[in-house]
């Protein structure tokens, strides 16, 4: 078990945002009656003239952000995972992809481990929906330091961009030195190594570190890739990968059709690469309630099935 | 129109109060979930399922069945007490609300749970889904009523709206909204929210035929839902002015037990008072 500081990406969402507003005066946030959740609450309360609550409207509060981004300001627009993206895809589409709007829309509760609600508030589809939309950036940071830092590039940068954490309090990875230089786009080897690896993002990185951990007392080298970007993807990196490595595992809480593992299929296909591969993801099936342990765990997205999913591959 | 025995009334407030204490200790047992809008919405189920409506928990997939859509799903518990106590599955059931491999999902899941009639848990379906239940009873010739239970945040959705439309264009007689007007959502009271005022004004102007009465008043409901029934060439709606966290005293009006479940000690404390209310209604019978 790790032994790391426990914080909440949510509430470094929100930290970022009373740093943002104070940076930039035209940054505004609209929340869809979920603010105490998703953590806007905290600008609200310190910038009530920029927080637009919009109700249980999520569908009019996209197209809203994309009319304010055409005023030349940084809305950002938060909901649940569910929310964000499934219930106001359209919107999204139109306003914001096809529009190139400079709207970010930051989703919270994404993944399984949501846990008792269930499949209604459990989004796995997330990535893939917003990563066929041309324009769209589409990130799942990993910690709450790595939050904080990214939600201050969406800001910086021109463009439409989807991030997404979980609900759950995360394990701190990085110091603030360790994202000074972080870039959109960019992948990070946060372990080196040369049997195997595991390309993981958001909630998946810190699992794959624990695996690292493990598979190194048995004498197998992994290296663990936290791809907070899943478009644009680090294409170069996954090809250095593969080249130094035999193996691959991708890791996401999210459907293993459309999202980080298929985008790195994809990649090693177009580039011709034959490698030893598995995705780790749900199933193309809904999940169910439970608590977020007892899910991760039936549906194999712990450090344990990572190491079971490594040794295995590297057997065949 | 028919009158209620108040004896039939008392049997049925004291069903209501069981369905309580059945709400405050599933959601203590899966510690998590939400009280205020499951507590709010009992006295009406209670109308329904154990009067109103006509149902046959034997034969849940029956063609001619009244319907019910639990427009705002996080309501779940409320629902799943109602039918355990009508026997759709058995009450055992409601010791595993939300837990891994269980029946009874965190939102109702109408391909897990015998008697839910629609998957929710995303506010603002209920009503389209029901029109189109409502549209199929009319083109088979059946008679059935349709029931929808939204609540009042939930009527913040632009679909609500798409749906209110469509309800008064075909003139769908067999449907009845109910909205649980306890004046509360998440961020706080919905008039500082996004204003819904007037609740009244925009539904008749929609086209609705709107009945206005005390939430919790079993024998109101059950009269306003003859009312709507007998309401011809119109959709009626319920406005039912409720209490969040009807009850237990310290959920009352009370936004932090939205979506947040009692502890030991206030799960003890809730069902000292609900005790208190069933003896009370006990004695009175
Ligand atoms: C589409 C959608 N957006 C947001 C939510 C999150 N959510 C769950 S309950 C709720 C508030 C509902 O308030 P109301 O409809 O008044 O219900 P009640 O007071 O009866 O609990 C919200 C915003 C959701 N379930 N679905
Ligand atoms: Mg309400």
């Amino acid at each position: 078990m790790s032994k790391k500081e426990m914080l909440n990406p949510r509430k470094a969402y929100g930290e970022a945002l009373i740093e943002l507003g104070r940076k930039y005066k035209n940054l505004v946030v609209l929340d869809a009656d979920l603010s105490k959740s998703t953590k806007t609450i905290m600008f609200a309360k310190k910038y009530p003239e920029r927080f637009f609550e919009m109700g249980i409207a999520e569908a009019n509060m996209m197209s809203c952000a994309a009319g304010f981004a055409s005023c030349g300001k940084i809305p950002f627009a938060s909901t649940f995972a569910v929310f964000a993206t499934g219930r106001v895809y359209d919107q999204v589409r139109m306003d914001i992809a096809y529009s190139n709007a400079n709207v970010k829309i930051f989703a919270t509760h994404g993944g399984i481990s949501v846990g008792k609600d269930g499949v209604s508030h459990q989004m796995l589809e997330d990535f893939a929906l917003m990563r066929v939309l041309p324009n769209m950036t589409v990130m799942a940071p990993s910690d709450a330091t790595q939050t904080k830092k990214i939600v201050h590039l969406m800001a910086e940068e021109y463009g439409p961009m989807y991030a997404r954490v979980g609900r759950a309090n995360a394990p701190l990875i990085y110091s603030n030195k360790d994202v000074e230089d972080l870039k959109i786009g960019k992948g990070l080897i946060v372990e080196d190594g040369s049997d195997i690896t595991f390309i993981t993002t958001g909630t998946m990185v810190e699992p794959a570190l624990e695996a690292h951990k493990n598979l190194k007392n048995q004498g197998i080298s992994a290296k663990v890739i936290d791809m907070h970007t899943i478009k644009p993807l680090d294409v170069q990196l996954i090809l250095k990968s593969a080249k130094d490595t035999n193996a691959i595992i991708t890791a996401e809480e999210h459907s293993i059709i459309g999202g980080l593992g298929a985008a790195v299929a994809e990649t090693l296909m177009d580039n011709n690469i034959c490698i030893k591969f598995f995705r780790m993801g749900i199933k193309d099936i809904f999940c169910e309630s439970g608590s977020p342990a007892d899910l991760l765990k039936k549906y194999e997205l712990n450090e344990k099935y990572m190491v079971k999913k490594a040794q295995n591959l590297l057997k065949k | 129109m028919k009158d209620y025995d108040d004896k039939e009334i008392l049997k049925l407030e004291l069903k209501a109060v069981q369905i309580r204490k059945h709400i405050i200790e599933m959601l203590y047992r899966a510690k998590s979930g939400h009280p205020g809008g499951s507590l709010s919405a009992v006295d009406a189920l209670v109308a329904l399922y154990f009067v109103h409506m006509k149902h046959n928990p034997k034969k849940p997939d029956d063609p001619d069945r009244d319907r019910f859509i639990l427009s705002k799903g996080h309501a779940a518990p409320a629902l799943y007490a109602v039918l355990a106590e009508s026997r759709y599955f058995n009450l055992n059931e409601l010791e595993s609300l939300r837990e891994e491999g269980c029946m009874l999902q965190g939102h109702p899941a109408c391909t897990e749970v015998p008697g839910v009639e629609a998957s929710t848990g995303s506010l603002g379906h209920g009503l389209s889904f029901a029109n189109g239940v409502a549209l199929a009873g009319k083109l088979d010739k059946k008679n059935y009523q349709v029931y929808v239970m939204l609540g009042d945040g939930e009527t913040d959705e632009g679909q609500v709206w798409e749906a209110v439309a469509v309800a008064n264009h075909y003139k769908l007689d067999n449907i009845t909204a109910l909205i649980d007007r306890n004046y509360l959502q998440i961020d706080g009271n919905t008039e500082e929210v996004l204003k819904l005022e007037s609740v009244r004004d925009r539904w008749s102007s929609f086209g609705w035929n709107v009945i206005e009465i005390d939430g919790h008043d079993i024998k109101k409901i059950l009269k306003a839902l003859d009312e709507a029934k007998a309401h011809k060439r119109q959709p009626t709606v319920i406005i039912l002015y409720t209490t969040k966290g009807k009850g237990v005293s310290f959920m009352e009006n009370n936004v932090d037990f939205h979506g947040v479940p009692p502890n030991e000690m206030e799960r003890n404390i809730a069902i000292k008072e609900l005790n208190l209310a069933e003896k009370k209604l006990e004695t009175a019978q």
